[in-house]
């Protein structure tokens, strides 16, 4: 019996070893205890000791008093103890700067210990001790680190790389540590480099423009073969990286798909999601009628469905992926329905979310097992859930035309149930139905007022007064009906009263004879009665228009009502482009795009699909795509954001909402089926990108004008460093015109698109602009207005944009200037702020001109007064420029000029330097003197200098950018 | 990347929280806390939510709340799949997930977490590679530790840790070689009022406990791989011979893991091995009604089904049931209006009867929602999709392993509408 004893009194002792002991001392003098164990000779003690801090620590309480006696229990051979004190290090070095000094010492010793597992702890701790006495420290060590032999080492210095940059991230730059970060992309451990990836794109996240991860094929090929050979979390973080590359054509893209296509079967769902972002990217680049592009289709379903038999939390990102992947490409999962049909004991979020995807899904094939799905959905328990599914089968009904009479009866059915929720969900859909198709089911309109007195929810209320009131002609006693609403007319909500209005004003206008009274009785409870303004406005202007015109009011209250389109959420094609790329991501959770949202990325890069690229196209230089790619923000265009004050004369501008007698959208052109969008998507995507990224190389310095007109906005940058490329090759004299920019990206103004540039034709100044329409509605109705600004620029005449921009197409509109607008000093001077309104809304941006615009031609000034002029100024007012790298003789130079009305009145040579002397004249009058020096003498030396000087220095500036473009050119 | 970790129990109370950047002040949970009162459910609570400065990325297992704080664009994949995998460690090490478990064993809870990320990126998640540096805890070990100060805390470099296949460390030893694999299959189905079946599709997993000493390869062919076009793969398998031969390649893990995961949703596939009968009736008056159930066996391929207990979800307002069954027992909870009938074995002789009266609350109106019913089941020694293990070979060792195959078949989510 004794072994039993043994055993209990283990099971005892067992049981108080437990780490729960450490929670029971609440005691006072706890502290106090702690500081007197952790200073105590027996290192058992001391072990114990630390332990109960530690375990203090993870449930909040604050033990930062005993920093000191628990710093120096580090000097330890205990790996168990020294691994404590490190974590209590981390915690709490912050608080306490300038103890957490102490521990550099060990630090540094045991970043050169034998044994790796020290080294990397040691540096590993360090990283994160968030001190900045203590990083100065950290550089040499973590140097070491990062060339140690121990992969193991590497690696985890790698992480510290990104760690010590969150802290300072100048000082990682200037140690140079972000080389030794590249090289390790190149090293021979697999999971090196995957750390070294990680590492390098947490960098990246907060610089955008620094093109640290520079992929080319060389690294990519590193990258696929560490992928095969590193940990899950590893294959995440390459595959993250392999998406932002641009392939140089589409036999490129196919290898990279291929080699990505295994990790579709990988168990962890993180690295299934990113390889399907990459080929989801990729693909686009792929031509249609390659096998491999079928295939890869018919791969991508399975790992999707599985995707769904995860635990609820991963379904729940997994079906919001989903969901933008079948507005991206139906066709992967068209046949796979089934597997989003809800199950009873899926949680609400996972419920939600199916059922979106059920109706996108929805199609003439499969429309009767949705629509029985969405029945039994509308019987079940949860009252969010059977809203949206009553909800759903409206949708199907609009969404495909065949099934709209059986939406309509499954509908009258669920009415029928009298299930009080139901009811009411029911009408609100029944009401969309009318709109989309009006004059087919009003049958029902009987069995509607049926259940008149049991809506209880504004929105309902509010859809079935406004059937009552559409269709009055139809109802008897549509006159009653609505009177017995009135009643209550000051306990509605607006919602109600604002549609009992409109619809009692219907009903007056289609039976005038018996309900004059009904329409005082609510005119004046509604002009009279009610202190909501909008109420009040909306009641004294059918009050006014019923008392002098009726026949007008007719027009205006009864006028045919534009189609409610099919499918109003569908993602609008630019953002949804921009979140196929972030796949994955909480950017495509949210379907915002990442800049909308994420705290911290500063000036985060727009993604766009790849365009396709033939490999015969390709282009020699293989950085055009890493260009394209990876270019900065710095021309990004600025957008106003909202109607600031300085805006505040731009409000003159007719801003009011076209009314409902316009003429309704046609509705064809929003046939939105899933193959439309994509054609739409790819023939915009053609437009842009190939233009941008393949052609751009080569043809670009000799053709700016034609540059593509959709190119957005961070491709901007690239073009600029092509520009300098090709900088005189060939450009046909004329006034210097800069290429086109997009100056209000489509994002920013619901689907509108605007890039333009400035030119001078035979003394106009005109603006020359390019509309895109990325929306899928059409958009009439342009006006263009600008803010005053420091040359007066104002429209010379309306915008001429005579038919309607329909989906997907692009107008050139050439609007011309005058000078005579008023005028307001701006920052900068060409500094331009433009207000643009359509049918849709009214949207501002600002731009700048080239100031070369306002050159007049007649700008050539006699050589006396020159001469006068130019000591008459005095020499503050003189400020000199360089030009790098041009390679003008001074005749050249002056001819180019001369093409954008900058004048040569006198050259002469000294010293090997010609000096040119030119003149300009502003449009206001403004004389602006140049002295253009010119080396001619010495081949190598490039250089060429420039003095302005004018009365109104500001303007040196802008004169100094204009020359500098025109001459580069 | 990862940001921090809280645990949070149900009753909202936040008993570990773990920083890996700097410290964020745990009043940020506030905002899962308000979004947990909203929930009606544990379940309920949406995984993702953003506060002004975070987002916080959660799952809820085992009672337990994970939840994570990240401040920048990380996938939330990610961070979903670690925080499973943080449970299953915890499961791993101590033999069960709970708030208990935590609290007793806190502080090697915390330095696991601190091996398992650094900075946010995941630094070692392989369990033999873990138990190398923190070794799991066992009574005797304490014990011996107290006696001698010595500690859990492995000093060498973990050899898993860099190979390339991180997953088996070096030197394993064993007596008794052996490996066994279970397929086992679940059935997900929904089946509507008439028996007709909606929609049904089986998920696989092939789990395996293999214990052979040094580096073994395996080979494990099966009969019918036809079978499996949906497939996920522990990342021990080689992918390229099965996309050429469709036989699964690997050197396993030591101990158990979880080989593979497959997915068969072709309807004709998928036998459905019960049916129901049932009806479930409410007065007009709206005093109660009356329930008659009945399970048989449909498709069993000549096998027993045991096992068998059937869930149903009652409306609302239904107080209390008298029934009556043939076989096996019933409860009823009022509180969460849940009825469990449990049968056990099915005998195709004599079909399990449930039958007797519903009683509503008084004035209570007729029940609009439809109730649904759920049914969980086992069958041994089936594979329902038919799927089998042809061979195993083991290549690279010279000793004799012992080999074994079960199958299992369950109930997924088996769901009867009434």
């Amino acid at each position: 019996m004794e072994w039993a004893n043994q055993l209990c009194e283990n099971r005892q002792f067992g049981s108080k070893m437990t780490d729960s002991k450490y929670f029971t001392t609440t005691k006072k003098g706890e502290i106090f205890e702690l500081k007197a164990e952790l200073n105590s000779d027996k290192k058992e003690k001391k072990k114990e000791a630390v332990k109960k801090v530690i375990a203090s620590m993870t449930v909040g309480k604050d033990v930062s008093a005993l920093f000191p006696d628990v710093v120096n229990c580090m000097q330890t051979d205990n790996l168990e103890l020294k691994k404590l004190v490190y974590l209590y290090l981390m915690n709490y070095a912050k608080s306490q700067p300038d103890m957490a000094i102490m521990a550099v010492n060990t630090f540094v010793k045991d970043c050169e210990d034998p044994n790796p597992l020290i080294r990397a702890l040691a540096v590993r701790t360090m990283g994160c001790i968030r001190v900045d006495k203590i990083t100065e420290y950290l550089c040499e060590p973590l140097r070491k680190c990062l060339k140690d032999e121990d992969p193991y080492v590497r690696k985890t210095a790698a992480v510290c790389v990104a760690k010590l940059h969150d802290i300072n991230a100048q000082l990682v730059e200037d140690q140079g540590f972000l080389d030794t970060l590249k090289d390790l992309i190149s090293d021979s451990n697999p999971m090196v480099v995957a750390n070294a990836v990680a590492a390098l794109s947490e960098i990246a996240e907060s610089h955008p423009n620094s093109n640290l991860l520079d992929l080319n094929p060389q690294s990519i090929n590193k990258l696929l073969t560490a992928l095969n050979e590193c940990t899950e979390w590893g294959q995440i973080f390459i595959l993250d990286c392999l998406a932002n590359y641009a392939p140089r054509d589409d036999r490129e893209s196919q290898s990279i798909c291929e080699r990505v296509t295994p990790r579709l079967s990988h168990a962890n769902s993180a690295v299934v999601l990113s390889a399907v972002k990459v080929l989801m990217k990729f693909m686009e680049m792929l031509p249609k009628d390659l096998d491999y592009y079928g295939t890869l289709l018919k791969k991508l379903a399975p790992p999707l469905v599985t995707l769904l038999s995860a635990e609820p939390e991963l379904q729940y990102v997994a079906l919001r992926n989903i969901n933008l992947i079948v507005q991206k490409r139906p066709e992967i999962l068209k046949h796979e329905m089934k597997v989003f049909f809800v199950k009873y004991n899926d949680p609400i979020y996972v419920k939600l979310e199916k059922l979106d995807i059920m109706i996108r899904l929805a199609s003439q094939a499969n429309i009767a097992q949705v629509l029985a799905e969405l029945k039994e959905y509308a019987t079940e328990v949860d009252v969010d859930f059977v809203r949206k599914a009553v909800r759903a089968i409206g949708r199907c009904a609009i969404k495909v035309e065949q099934s709209a009479e059986r939406c309509v009866s499954t509908l009258l059915d669920l009415i029928q149930t009298k299930v009080n929720y139901v009811v009411q969900e029911a009408i609100v859909v029944i009401k969309d139905i009318f709109r989309k198709y009006p004059n087919k089911y009003e049958s029902v309109i009987a069995t509607l007022c049926e259940n008149l007195d049991s809506l209880d929810e504004p929105e309902a209320r509010a859809a079935m007064i406004w059937i009552v009131g559409e269709y009055a002609e139809r109802i008897d006693n549509a006159d009653e009906l609505l009177e017995s609403f009135l009643e209550g007319f000051h306990d509605e909500s607006t919602q109600v009263q604002l549609q009992l209005l409109t619809a009692i004003v219907k009903l007056f206008l289609k039976k005038p004879t018996e309900t004059q009274e009904l329409v005082q009785q609510v005119l004046s409870l509604a002009t009279q009665d009610s202190d909501n303004p909008d109420l009040r406005d909306r009641g004294y202007i059918y009050w006014r228009l019923l008392s002098t015109d009726p026949v007008a009011a007719k027009e205006v209250v009864l006028a045919e009502k534009p189609l409610i389109s099919e499918e109003t959420d569908l993602i609008e094609p630019t953002l949804l482009e921009e979140l196929i790329c972030h796949i994955g991501t909480l950017a495509s959770v949210y379907h915002k795009p990442p800049s909308a949202f994420v705290e911290g990325s500063r000036g985060v890069m727009h993604k766009r699909l790849p365009a396709r690229t033939g490999s015969g196209e390709s282009t020699e230089s293989p950085d055009v795509g890493t260009i394209a790619g990876g270019s900065g923000t710095e021309t990004a265009p600025s957008i106003i954001p909202s109607q600031g004050d300085l805006l505040g004369d731009l409000l003159n501008l007719d801003l009011a909402p076209p009314t409902t007698t316009g003429p309704p959208p046609p509705t064809s052109g929003m046939q939105m089926g899933g193959m439309d969008l994509l054609g739409g998507g790819l023939d915009s995507l053609l437009g842009g990108d190939i233009g941008g990224s393949a052609a751009m190389g080569a043809g670009f310095g000799a053709v700016p004008a034609v540059m593509p007109a959709s190119l957005n906005a961070p491709m901007g940058g690239g073009l600029g460093d092509l520009f300098d490329l090709g900088g005189g090759v060939g450009m046909p004299l004329g006034a210097y015109i800069p290429p086109k920019t997009v100056w209000l990206p489509a994002m920013k103004a619901k689907g509108l698109e605007i890039s333009g540039t400035f030119a001078r034709r035979a003394g106009v100044i005109q603006m020359e602009l390019t509309l895109t329409n990325k929306a899928m509605s059409v958009m009439t109705d342009f006006a263009i207005q600008f803010n005053r600004n420091s040359f007066g620029l104002a429209p010379a005449g309306p915008l001429q944009v005579l038919s309607p921009l329909s989906p997907n197409q692009t107008i050139e509109v050439s609007l011309p200037l005058s000078t005579v607008g008023p005028v307001m000093k701006m920052e900068p001077l060409n500094n331009l702020q433009v207000a643009v309104k359509n049918n849709i809304d009214v949207f501002y941006f600002s731009c700048q001109y080239p100031i070369s615009m306002l050159f007049v031609e007649d700008g050539k000034m006699e050589r006396q007064v020159f001469l006068a002029t130019w000591k008459d100024i005095p020499n503050e007012n003189e400020s000199q420029f360089q030009i790098k790298d041009c390679h003008l003789n001074s005749d050249a130079a002056s001819n180019k000029l001369q093409a954008s009305n900058i004048f040569t009145i006198a050259k002469r040579t000294v010293e090997g330097q010609d000096m040119l002397y030119m003149s300009i004249k502003l449009s206001n009058g403004i004389w602006v003197l140049a002295e253009l020096r010119v080396q001619t003498g010495n081949p190598n030396y490039t250089d060429l200098e420039i003095s302005v000087k004018c009365r109104a220095p500001e303007v040196s500036q802008c004169v100094f950018q204009c020359c500098e473009a025109v001459l580069k050119n | 990347m990862i940001h921090s970790l809280f645990l949070v129990n149900p009753s909202g109370d936040i008993f570990l929280e773990k920083h890996w950047k700097s410290v964020v002040s745990r009043s940020v949970c506030d905002y899962f806390l308000e979004a947990r009162e909203k929930a009606l459910d544990p379940e309920d609570v949406p995984p993702v939510i953003s506060t002004p400065h975070h987002y916080l990325i959660s799952i809820y297992r085992d009672k337990l709340f994970f939840l994570s704080v990240i401040q920048t664009e990380v996938p939330p994949l990610f961070v979903i799949e670690f925080l499973h995998r943080v449970a299953e460690m915890i499961q791993d090490y101590f033999g069960e997930c709970s708030e208990t478990v935590i609290k007793d064993n806190v502080v090697m809870v915390y330095e696991l977490l601190e091996e398992m990320l650094d900075n946010g990126f995941p630094l070692a998640t392989e369990s033999n590679v873990l138990k190398e540096m923190i070794r799991p805890p066992t009574i005797l070990r304490s014990v011996v530790n107290t006696l001698t100060g010595s500690s859990n805390v492995g000093d060498k470099l973990p050899t898993g840790q860099l190979s390339t296949i991180p997953w088996r460390r070096a030197g394993v030893k064993y007596t008794n070689n052996e490996a066994y694999f279970d397929v086992v299959e679940e059935i997900d189905a929904i089946l509507d009022r008439t028996g007709t079946t909606v929609f049904a599709e089986i998920q696989g997993v092939v789990e395996a406990c293999v214990k052979l000493s040094g580096m073994p390869d395996l080979t494990l062919s099966f009969m019918n791989p036809r079978l499996l076009d949906d497939v996920s793969f522990h990342p021990c398998v080689r992918y390229k011979r099965w996309e050429s031969e469709r036989v699964l390649s690997f050197i396993p893990p030591d101990g158990n893991f979880t080989l593979m995961t497959y997915h068969v949703n072709a309807q004709n596939l998928v036998a459905i091995p019960v049916y129901v009968k049932h009806s479930i009736n409410f007065f007009e008056s709206g005093s109660g009604g009356r329930l008659d159930l009945t399970v048989g066996p449909k498709q069993t391929m000549g096998k027993t089904v045991e096992g068998v207990l059937v869930t149903v979800h009652m409306p609302k307002t239904v107080l209390s049931v008298s029934l009556n069954a043939t076989q096996g027992s019933y409860t009823y909870d009022n509180a969460t209006k849940v009825l469990v009938w449990d049968i056990g074995k099915l005998n195709p002789q004599k079909l399990p009867n449930l039958r007797g009266s519903l009683s509503l609350q008084t004035g209570a109106p007729k029940p609009e929602e439809n109730p649904s019913l759920n049914i969980d089941l086992k069958i041994q020694q089936l594979a329902i999709s038919g799927l089998k293990v042809n061979r195993l070979d083991m290549f690279g060792e010279k000793y004799k392993p012992f080999k074994g195959v079960k199958y299992i078949t369950k109930a997924g989510k088996f769901q009867v509408r009434m």
